[in-house]
């Protein structure tokens, strides 16, 4: 069974992307939303690394042997001025998006198995990500215009 | 006690009287020279905060010499608090600027005003529309924002404009766009004569809005006394009502708003105050919301909060069993975290009951300053005029048509920049022409040494415009002498919809020039022009300007289309929406519980509450509002800045009865000045003791960002928590020595409403000898 496989990605895509808020929002920390917001959206990427915990129990926690084409996207460190920022930004969102897609995937096979826990964990964390990508969509296109046509 | 005299009695003498009647009549009266003297009256009212108190000038001479509350008036019934009898006009000619200034290496010069305004557009002209910033006012007059506001959207085309409104209302207007879909207040004052409960949540209002607190004062006095419930960490004349009505006095610690909020509402459901049928009909979300404060039973909001449970309790259970509910909110919860969160949670309440757009059922997101609400409607603020939705191209269109431009000169493209990120653009160079207009950001920002900083940057091109030269104009590179009240015309809307007439009683002093005519002589000089090559800006008079904005707003929320300046003179001011039909304006908003959440019309998609994430057109038209309110929820988290071993004390700010904005005003009156001179820290006493200060002794309050220092007061706050009124900076300072609030506090902000957070500061406090 390869849902052992994608809970190992969830996993390692949750943590670089709690790593990958925690960096962001401490580089930029003089755009106090983004310190701000980086840091509590991050805390929730680090909470569902901690939901995961019962389902790698059960399920065991399988690193895939093609580590090329199924590892988690990884957050390659922050940039600085305002075209940094929005890279910065973007980067998250990639993030973002995989570990979106992947609690999807994921969530179908819970609905398979069927595991109405591992279901209403999935349904949570989403949620959380969404928001992460809300807001990230939000604060790319405020600071595009100043960034890419004016900024120095 | 001399009653007449109304720094000893700020809310006047009593006219108590029963619940459902009116509120009996008073007028107020202050004049410097004999009744029989006085040449002529002119109509106005007053803008030394968002009440409104409707009142005529009078003029002996060609000068301002006094006011009277007018009686007519459904705002004020007459009356006039301390700021509208002594500080209306007493400044008129005390250090006026009276000719342009210009900087050179020397200093500010004076200049004229072909030379200045040609300065203006040389700079302007040299930069990209997304190199220009606008910080405007709640303090200009309707006719002047809308112009400005299309200067910026239409003729420049620049997002990044806003007011300081941003730091007073900006939360209002939010929580109102996230729960009914639109901005515009509820309630009407006249709930309060019909309330049984009344909620003043953050609110001080015995002084933000002194006649307003002696209208609740007259029901205190009268029979069936509505119960008071006041939430403030301080101990204020206001909260030792609630405890006199039967009610509560909730005491929460800085920063923990939502908390409490969310208890309310966990209380309410678990008692079996909801009324179902109504929430299953007029409101979406429901389910959400009982998750989201399942979590939050009174004892452990009690541990949060630092309050008692059972105040929490008791508090909850007026809410649920009285008949009509009055609820106002002010800066103690949008100055604070969560603040869109929590003031959702309040309007929440009321859909909860069902208590909404009936007579003492009321929602009231009050503003700070008078005209604030206009800032908001003409989209001086950088929404776009006429509640519309920037992420609505229907809207966008609406507004390209009535001005006859392209729709994509119009900056729709993302949020409008709001005042801190603003700043912020300035900080970084991006923005390097930088107009300010009627407000003084050196005093009121946050983290003053840091927009001290800004104001003085390499390369910027700073222009104030005000009546004074303020701690702001002192940076500027242009500076232009504006007319003030009384000496322009122009009309503007107070908290509660209603709208003024406010007529020119005087002629400004030297070469000072009303805000429209500076604003209109940069559009011409720019050479705005429409699609059709004609000026893109047809009005040149207030009344004119008064008749474009009717038409942007006809068929909006805020529907100015059936108010003429001729209906405006001689009655009462008259509450929007106003149209042909509806003539006599509109109490109550929602009277049918019908919102304007329909996505043709909405103001805004909403937002996710916890980080401001902006919710999809898509996803918006998905939950199919048609109509329902949103009972949007979420979970408290801890603020963003919380007290250490190093700052062991959470600084607050606030006002005084006494003074208004930066005391431009209130500071020159003689009366005012001599009332509260200048600034002090309040301390409760179990602090100053540990801390070693006495009653007056000097202490500095100290942040990570700066500091400030003033004489203690002691015993008026709650454990923990330090308060400094925020008026005081230093145009009248003598021994230049650091008094402003803003020295200290810290540059974050709601994520919703984007409303800088003043109330959360972590400090220490020592005696500074
Ligand atoms: S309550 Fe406000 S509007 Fe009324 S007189 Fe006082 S300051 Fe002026």
């Amino acid at each position: 069974m390869h849902l052992s496989t994608y809970l190992g990605l969830l996993h390692s895509a949750e943590n670089s992307l709690a790593e990958a808020f925690g960096q962001v929002g401490r580089h930029h920390a003089d755009e106090p939303d983004v310190e701000h917001l980086c840091q509590t959206l991050g805390e929730k990427a680090a909470g569902h690394v901690e939901s995961l915990g019962p389902f790698l129990a059960r399920y065991g926690e399988h690193r895939e042997d093609e580590p090329d084409r199924l590892r988690a996207a990884e957050f390659s460190g922050t940039r600085s001025g305002g075209v940094g920022l929005l890279r910065d930004l973007q980067d998250l969102y990639a993030l973002a998006s995989f570990v979106d897609v992947t609690w999807t995937v994921v969530g179908q096979a819970a609905q398979g198995v069927p595991d109405a826990d591992l279901l209403k964990t999935v349904q949570n964390c989403q949620t959380d990500t969404r928001t992460q990508l809300s807001w990230l969509q939000t604060r790319i296109k405020q600071a595009a215009p100043q960034a890419l046509i004016v900024a120095k | 006690m001399d009653s007449a005299d109304r720094v000893e009695n700020v809310w006047g003498a009593r006219t108590p009287h029963e619940r459902g009647t009116a509120w009996p009549v008073r007028v107020d009266q202050e004049l410097a020279v004999a009744e029989a003297e006085v040449d002529r009256w002119v109509q106005s009212a007053c803008v030394l905060c968002s009440n409104g108190c409707a009142c005529d000038i009078a003029v002996k001479d060609g000068r301002m010499v006094g006011v009277r509350g007018r009686a007519v008036d459904r705002i004020n019934h007459g009356r006039l608090g301390p700021k509208g009898l002594y500080a209306s006009w007493q400044w008129s000619d005390q250090d006026r600027l009276t000719q342009p200034l210009i900087r050179t290496a020397e200093g500010l010069r004076p200049a004229s005003w072909d030379e200045a305004m040609d300065r203006i557009v040389e700079e302007s002209k040299k930069r990209h529309p997304l190199q220009h910033g606008f910080y405007t006012s709640g303090q200009l007059f309707l006719e002047e924002y809308y112009t400005l506001g299309v200067i910026g959207k239409a003729g420049l085309g620049t997002p990044h404009m806003d007011g300081n409104t941003r730091l007073c209302t900006a939360t209002a207007g939010a929580s109102l766009k996230e729960t009914f879909g639109s901005d515009g207040q509820p309630g009407s004052y006249e709930d309060i004569e019909s309330c049984d409960a009344l909620f003043l949540f953050g609110h001080n209002l015995a002084a933000t809005q002194t006649v307003l607190w002696a209208r609740v004062l007259d029901r205190v006095e009268g029979p069936d006394t509505p119960a008071i419930v006041v939430v403030d960490p301080r101990d204020t004349p206001t909260a030792r009502m609630a405890e006199r009505t039967g009610g509560v006095h909730l005491a929460p610690l800085p920063g923990t708003n939502l908390a409490l909020m969310n208890g309310l509402i966990h209380e309410l459901i678990e008692h079996g105050h909801v009324d179902e049928e109504y929430v299953a009909r007029h409101t979406i979300g429901y389910d959400e919301l009982v998750a989201a404060v399942a979590a939050y039973e009174p004892k452990q909001v009690a541990e949060i909060c630092g309050v008692n449970a059972v105040d929490v309790q008791r508090a909850a259970e007026i809410f649920g069993t009285s008949e009509r509910v009055l609820s106002t909110v002010l800066q103690g919860f949008y100055q604070s975290h969560q603040a869109t969160a929590a003031a959702c949670q309040v309007n929440n309440l009321h859909l909860l009951r069902g208590l909404i757009g009936k007579p003492g059922c009321g929602v009231l997101q009050m503003n700070g300053q008078p005209t604030a609400e206009n800032t908001r409607e003409c989209g001086a603020d950088g929404d776009l005029p006429g509640f519309r939705n920037w992420a609505n191209q229907h809207h966008i269109d609406e507004l390209s048509t009535l001005w006859n431009v392209d729709p994509l000169k119009i900056p729709h493209w993302a949020p409008p920049t709001h005042a801190m990120q603003l700043w912020r653009y300035v900080e970084q160079g991006s923005i390097d022409f930088l107009w300010i207009s009627a407000t003084n950001p050196a005093v009121s920002l946050p983290e003053l040494p840091r927009i001290r900083d800004i104001l003085d940057r390499d390369g910027l091109f700073l222009v104030v415009q005000d009546g004074f030269l303020t701690e702001t104009a002192e940076h500027a590179d242009v500076v232009l002498p504006a007319a003030l009240w009384g000496e322009k015309q122009g009309t503007f809307t107070n908290a509660s919809r209603t709208v003024h007439l406010s007529d020119q009683a005087v002629d400004p002093p030297g070469e000072a020039r009303s805000d429209l005519d500076i604003f209109l002589d940069y559009a011409r000089r720019m050479d705005f022009r429409d699609k059709d090559g004609q000026p893109l800006i047809g009005w040149s008079t207030p009344e004119e300007a008064f008749e474009a904005w009717k038409e942007c707003s006809r068929g909006r929320p805020c529907d100015y289309s059936g108010l003429t300046y001729d209906a405006l003179r001689g009655g009462s001011g008259i509450p929007w929406p106003c149209t042909d039909d509806n003539p006599e304006g509109t109490d109550r908003l929602y009277p049918d519980s019908v919102f304007p959440t329909d996505s043709y019309v909405c103001e805004d998609f909403g937002h996710d509450l916890l980080t401001g994430g902006s919710t999809t057109p898509e996803q918006y038209k998905a939950t199919e509002p048609a109509g329902r309110a949103f009972l949007k929820a979420a979970t408290f988290q801890q603020p963003p800045e919380w007290i250490s071993s190093g700052y062991p004390l959470i600084a607050t700010t606030g006002r005084s009865p006494y003074h208004f904005h930066t005391r431009t005003k209130t500071g020159r009156s003689r009366k005012l000045r001599q009332a509260e001179p200048s600034v002090w820290v309040e301390l409760s006493a179990a602090d100053a003791a540990d801390l070693g200060i006495a009653e007056g002794d000097r202490v500095r309050v100290e942040s990570e960002r700066g500091w400030m220092e003033g004489p203690a007061r002691i015993g008026r706050v709650r454990p923990g928590v330090v308060f400094v009124p925020f008026h005081f900076g230093y145009w009248d300072s003598t021994d230049r020595g650091r008094t402003a609030a803003n020295e200290f506090t810290l540059t974050e902000w709601d994520p919703v409403s984007k409303q800088p957070l003043y109330k959360v500061a972590a400090v220490r406090v020592r005696p500074s000898g």
